[in-house]
C-alpha cells in the first residue's frame, strides 16, 4: 500500500495522461473509422479501394511500428513538425481507426438490404441513406465489439511509454529509479486499468439496454 | 399513344435484362399513361417484380429505354435520386426504417430530400397516416405494428413525397390473409383519386376492380396487354389460359 500512497501524485498524473491520450484518440478514431467504413461500402470503386487498402496496411502493422514511424521516421519527411504527444495521438488514432472501420462495416452488413433500397427509392442520396438510415441501425448492433476495440485502445496507450510520452506505462520506471517495489507498483497499475475499463463496460450496458427497446 | 404532347408517365421500350445467363426481361414494351392503373400479373419467376424494380433503377437494365414522365432514367447519382423522389415505391417486405417511429418514417424523405420544414412534414405525415387509417399508431416503431399496418405506413411514406407515379411490388404477398384487404382498400382509394400506378400482384380481385389495364408476363415476356374484362373472360394466349386456370380453380 505504501508504494501507492507514497507515490499517489505520480499515479494520478500518469493515469490522467493515459485518460487524456485515450479520450482524444478514441473520439478521433471513432470519427475516422466511421468515415473509412463509409468509404468501404461506397458505390464508387476508387473510394472502396482506398478504404480497403488503408485497413489492409494499417491493421496488419504492429502498433509499435506505427509509433516508430510517427516519432522517428515522420519528422525526417519535414512536412509538419509534431511533438511526441501529438505523434502518439496520431499513431493511436490511425491504428485504432482501422479496427473501428471493420467493426462499423460488420454493423452495416447486419442492416437488411431493403432498408437501403427503401431509402434510395425515396430519393435519398448515398450519404443521406448512410447517415439517416443505415449507420444509426448499424451502430446499435456493434456496441459490444466497439467497446472491446475501445478497451484495446485504452491499454494500447501504454505503448507510448517507449516513445517519451509520459503516462501510466511509465510508472514502473519511476518506481524503479526510486528503489520502490516494482512488482507491487505494477499490480497497482494493473488495478488502475481495471478501474478505468469498468466505466466503458458500464457505458456498453447502458447503450445495449437503451437501443434494444427501440427496435 | 394518341396525344403526342403528353408523354406517358412510364415508357419501357425494348428492355432486356440478364441475371448471369438467365434472360429475365425479353424485349419488354410497356406504356403507362398518366392516371392509369396497370396491373402486372404472371407466374413467379416471370420477371414482373424485376420489371417493377427497373423503373426506378433499383435494377439496372442491359439494353433498351426506360422513361419516367418523358425523362430517360439517368445513371446512379444525384439526378437519379431526384427522379426517384418523384416515383413512389412500395415493397413486398415493407422496408420501414426499423429505428424510426411510423411518423418519423413518413417525415424522413420530405425533410431530407424536399427540405420541407419538420413541422409541415409532420402535419402532412399525420394527414397521410389518417388517410391510411393508422394515425393512432404514429409514435410506435414498425416492429410493434401488424403487417397490414406496416404496409399502409409504407404507402403513406411513399405518398409523402407527392409522387407522380406509384410502383407496387407485390404489396400484399407477405401479409396474413386477413390483412390483405385493408391494404388493397388503400390502393383502391388511391386509384380512384387518379394516381398513376403500376401494380405487380397476385390479387385478381384488385386487378378486376381497380385496373384500367392488365399486363400478363411469362418467362420475361409481356404476353398480353388488355383490359381486365378481356383478360379474365377471354385470354388470348395459352400461357395466360393456363395461368388463370391454375389460380381461379382453387
Amino acid at each position: 500500500m505504501s508504494v501507492l500512497t507514497n507515490n499517489l501524485d505520480l499515479f494520478l498524473r500518469a493515469f490522467g495522461q493515459t485518460l487524456q491520450l485515450f479520450a482524444v484518440s478514441a473520439v478521433l478514431s471513432l470519427v475516422l473509422g466511421t468515415l473509412l467504413a463509409a468509404l468501404r461500402v461506397s458505390p464508387v470503386p476508387v473510394f472502396r479501394g482506398v478504404g480497403t487498402t488503408y485497413v489492409t496496411v494499417v491493421r496488419n502493422t504492429p502498433l509499435t511500428l506505427v509509433f516508430v514511424f510517427f516519432v522517428f521516421a515522420y519528422p525526417l519527411l519535414e512536412i509538419l513538425k509534431i511533438d511526441e504527444y501529438t505523434a502518439a495521438v496520431v499513431a493511436l488514432t490511425l491504428y485504432t481507426a482501422a479496427f473501428v472501420c471493420e467493426v462499423v462495416r460488420s454493423g452495416i452488413n447486419t442492416v437488411p438490404v431493403g432498408q437501403a433500397e427503401a431509402s434510395r427509392a425515396l430519393g435519398l442520396t448515398f450519404t443521406q441513406m448512410l447517415g439517416n438510415v443505415v449507420l444509426p441501425q448499424a451502430l446499435r448492433s456493434v456496441v459490444p465489439p466497439m467497446t472491446s476495440t475501445m478497451i484495446a485502445l485504452l491499454k494500447n496507450t501504454t505503448v507510448a511509454s517507449g516513445f517519451a510520452v509520459f503516462q501510466a506505462g511509465n510508472i514502473r520506471e519511476t518506481l524503479a529509479d526510486q528503489g520502490d517495489n516494482v512488482l507491487i507498483g505494477l499490480l497497482w497499475v494493473a488495478l488502475g486499468f481495471v478501474i478505468l475499463v469498468m466505466p466503458l463496460t458500464y457505458v456498453q450496458q447502458v447503450f445495449e439496454k437503451r437501443w434494444s427497446v427501440a427496435r | 399513344m394518341t396525344a403526342a404532347s403528353a408523354p406517358p408517365m412510364i415508357r419501357v421500350a425494348g428492355v432486356d435484362k440478364f441475371f448471369g445467363p438467365l434472360h429475365v426481361l425479353k424485349n419488354v414494351q410497356l406504356e403507362v399513361p398518366k392516371g392509369q392503373v396497370v396491373v402486372v400479373l404472371g407466374p413467379s419467376g416471370s420477371g414482373k417484380s424485376t420489371l417493377c424494380r427497373t423503373i426506378n433503377r433499383l435494377e439496372p437494365i442491359d439494353s433498351g429505354v426506360i422513361e419516367v414522365d418523358g425523362q430517360p432514367l439517368p445513371a446512379e447519382g444525384k439526378e437519379l435520386a431526384r427522379l426517384r423522389a418523384d416515383v413512389g415505391m412500395v415493397f413486398q417486405s415493407f422496408n420501414l426504417f426499423a429505428h424510426k417511429t411510423i411518423v418519423e418514417n413518413v417525415m424522413l424523405a420530405p425533410v431530407k430530400v424536399r427540405k420541407t420544414p419538420a413541422a409541415d412534414a409532420r402535419k402532412t405525415a399525420m394527414e397521410l397516416l389518417e388517410r391510411v387509417g393508422i394515425a393512432n399508431q404514429a409514435d410506435k416503431f414498425p416492429a410493434q405494428l401488424s403487417g397490414g399496418q406496416q404496409q399502409r405506413a409504407a404507402i403513406a411514406r411513399a405518398l409523402a413525397m407527392k409522387p407522380k407515379v406509384m410502383l407496387f411490388d407485390e404489396p400484399t404477398s407477405a401479409l396474413d390473409p386477413e390483412m390483405v384487404q385493408e391494404v388493397l382498400d388503400v390502393m383502391t382509394g388511391l386509384a380512384k383519386d387518379g394516381m398513376t400506378m403500376l401494380v405487380v400482384t397476385h390479387e385478381m380481385g384488385f386487378a378486376r376492380k381497380a385496373a384500367d389495364r392488365v399486363i400478363f408476363m411469362s418467362d420475361g415476356e409481356v404476353v398480353e396487354d388488355s383490359t381486365p374484362e378481356a383478360f379474365f373472360s377471354a385470354p388470348k394466349s395459352n400461357r395466360a389460359k393456363d395461368f388463370l386456370g391454375k389460380i381461379l380453380t382453387h
